[in-house]
């Protein structure tokens, strides 16, 4: 690679993916935003504010924890960036803080987020209470079902939040609905958008509110094993624990960087939500990126046994990147990623959130194939809200508990 | 967007109309295609000045309710976009008003810009309404409108920039698509003060270029009474949901009937006009 470093990347476009794709009645806040952010990102009482919140408020940094135990068993040595222990509980909230400081600055009083496995809409409706604000969530209502228990702790936390009912009632109409509500309140309210998607300025906005996964990640991986790791592997809804852990890695020629999509029920089958693999390119979400689509332009739904992975687009950076043949895209199906996540928890003592359990997966299968290799995974949440749904995928729950 | 360099169909029937157009949206398909075809003549023989047919689309963010509600049903029913040239072919066999095409823009690219406008044209169709690409996307559409003398419709919004509405009345044809509130579709009690300011502030701009832009405000016109009301400072007034609504409930008859009582609106001298401001209207006429 010559010419500008593949960190340097600010968008609106990433070779041919990302740019504005929005109704002009959104384009004065797009503008604005974008416009906010240049001054954000050079502001050093900006960034100051950001740090302190992620230290005192989060808890960064997260740890880089040793899987001896899975690693053993997996052939490979497997590192756990440890996303699950934020405040909230997933990668997220690095991203919901900077945007709330971001919409402070900006003078508006109200946040608006969608969310597919709640995690997003949680640390959403967690930094609204922080700053004061107001806070509506829209969440699909296959969704709210599979994921009761963060729709109860953002109602907890002071939020609204709104079952959306049209289209495939999940994380994408989740989003169309958003943005109804932002063209019919922009003045007050901020769009939280809660991945590396969405018009310019959010893919590069959310990235860099994420990229501390990998900058951390890179040196404490260093300090521990006196090296870069082989591969570093996240899973992909989508996209942001992702792009966040991979950007510190980007110019690291010799790190394999892989991300791991929902698979569904396989693959080969028609119900997954494998957007790079499958999709092409088109326009979704203001956005220019690879998506489930059908001849016609229709956007298709996709499948995943995990809300946070049930997405039919993805961020455009990593669709340049997958184009430009800098990261690696591989699919991991519902029953790949329910094995990862029972290995993990009975090897490790830690339950993931189950897209975090699609990372695993994936460095199960490259120990396979590398054995002795050296792999950092990205755990980007815990698996509490994921209790019902395992618990039913692996017949644990007591005759009570399974009717609920 | 001047007089003397356009050949738009659109622009000569709204002049035509004395710059008092009503423009009727219904989704094409919607309930059925016969039906959509049945009831787009209708609704231009009850005094539509136009007919904006939209396209189903999976993601519409910019509809409300009632018309995602309608697009859905008909996207679940088995739509393709066949149906759409074969409706516009239909309507335009039947009746002198324009027929423009609404769409989000996904559906266009997939099946490429340029084979999308010939279509259109060869079907008699006047141009395209895009609700999600703005001017700086709209190179290639700009091209292929310009090989197939197709009108583009582009949105200018109460947010919008002195810059971005100069771009809207540069890059429209037909007519600047007028929002005339920040909400998305659907049929609200008052249309917003904020149109009128905004129709003002598009011909100001268009004047200050050098040239004219007819305004048609859309988003949350359902009666006679809100039409004449937009027609005193606005080229057209453009009525979706209560038509789209009117369609569900009662069928063609209903939506004839509507449309006839929203082109009340267009006639002249009504009652409790003082002053339709003659002279604003027709600096830009
Ligand atoms: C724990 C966790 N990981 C990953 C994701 C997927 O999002 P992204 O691909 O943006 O990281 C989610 C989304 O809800 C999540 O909750």
């Amino acid at each position: 690679m010559t010419g500008t470093p593949l960190r340097e990347q600010h968008g609106p476009w990433f070779g041919a993916y990302g740019g504005v794709f929005m109704p002009e009645p959104l384009m004065a806040a797009i503008d604005e935003l974008a416009a906010c952010y240049d001054e954000c990102r050079d502001d050093p009482a900006f960034q100051a504010e950001f740090a302190r919140l992620s230290r005192d408020y989060t808890g960064r940094p997260s740890m880089l924890t040793e899987a001896s135990r899975l690693s053993e068993q997996a052939g490979a040595r497997i590192l756990l960036k440890r996303e699950d222990l934020n405040h909230t509980g997933s990668h997220k909230i690095n991203n919901v803080l900077g945007q709330a400081l971001v919409a402070q600055r900006l003078g508006k009083t109200r946040l608006i987020a969608e969310t597919g496995a709640g995690q997003h809409g949680v640390a959403t409706a967690t930094a609204a209470a922080l700053f004061g604000m107001e806070c509506t969530v829209y969440m699909g209502e296959v969704d709210t079902e599979r994921q009761a228990l963060n729709v109860a702790r953002m109602r907890l936390l002071g939020a609204t939040v709104v079952p959306v009912t049209s289209g495939s009632r999940t994380l994408k109409d989740a989003i169309n609905e958003g943005l109804r509500d932002w063209v019919a309140n922009v003045d007050s309210t901020h769009y939280l958008m809660g991945t590396v998607a969405g018009p310019h300025p959010f893919p590069t906005m959310v990235r860099d509110f994420h990229r501390a996964i990998g900058e951390e990640a890179r040196e404490q991986a260093i300090a521990m094993t006196g090296g870069l790791p082989d591969a570093v592997l996240a899973c992909v809804g989508g996209g942001s624990n992702a792009m966040g852990i991979f950007h510190a890695f980007l110019d690291d020629a010799d790190v394999r960087l892989i991300g791991l999509e929902a698979a569904g029920d396989g693959a080969d089958t028609e119900r997954h939500a494998l957007s790079i693999e499958r999709g092409a390119p088109g326009l979704l979400h203001g956005m220019r990126t690879y998506l489930l689509q059908d001849l016609e332009g229709q956007t298709l739904e996709s499948h995943s046994i995990s809300a946070g992975l049930d997405y039919p687009g993805v961020g455009p950076e990593h669709a340049w990147l997958h184009d430009i043949g800098r990261a690696e895209y591989q699919p991991v199906s519902d029953a790949e990623a329910m094995d990862a996540f029972l290995a993990l928890t009975r090897a490790e003592g830690i339950i993931p959130a189950i897209e975090s359990a699609h990372a695993v997966a994936g460095a199960l299968r490259l120990a396979k194939e590398a054995p002795g290799s050296t792999l950092v995974v990205s755990l980007s949440g815990r698996g509490d809200k994921d209790v019902a749904t395992a618990g039913r995928w692996f017949d644990v729950l007591d005759e009570e508990a399974r009717q609920q | 967007m001047s007089a003397a360099s356009t050949s738009s169909r659109t622009e000569a029937a709204i002049r035509r109309a004395g710059n008092r157009a009503l423009i009727g949206y219904l989704p094409v398909g919607y309930p059925d295609l016969a039906t959509s075809v049945e009831a787009a003549v209708a609704i231009a023989e009850a005094g539509c000045t136009a007919i904006e047919l939209g396209v189903p689309y999976s993601d519409p963010a910019m509809d409300g309710p009632v018309i995602q509600a309608a697009t859905q049903s008909t996207l679940e029913r088995g739509f393709r976009l066949e149906e759409l040239f074969d409706a516009v072919a239909a309507i335009t066999a039947r009746t002198d008003s324009p027929v423009l095409v609404m769409t989000y823009w996904n559906p266009v690219l997939r099946y490429g810009v340029d084979r999308f406008a010939a279509r259109l044209a060869a079907a008699g169709g006047a141009g395209l309404i895009t609700p999600d690409l703005t001017p700086e996307n709209a190179g290639e559409w700009l091209e292929a409108a310009e090989r197939h003398d197709l009108d583009r419709v582009f949105l200018a919004a109460p947010s919008s920039s002195d810059a971005r509405i100069d771009a809207a009345v540069r890059a429209s044809r037909g007519f600047v698509y007028t929002v005339s509130t920040m909400g998305t579709t659907g049929a609200r009690q008052d249309v917003d003060r904020a149109a009128r300011a905004l129709a003002d502030r598009i011909a100001e701009r268009a004047a200050a270029a050098g040239t004219t832009a007819l305004r048609c405000v859309g988003l949350g016109i359902s009666d006679g009474e809100q039409v004449r009301d937009v027609l005193d400072y606005a080229d057209g007034a453009i009525v979706g949901s209560a038509l789209v609504r009117a369609l569900g409930e009662g069928g063609v008859p209903a939506v004839r009937e509507l449309a006839a009582s929203l082109a009340l609106g267009t006639l002249d001298g009504g009652a409790d006009d003082a002053a339709p401001a003659p002279d604003q209207k027709g600096a830009n006429a």
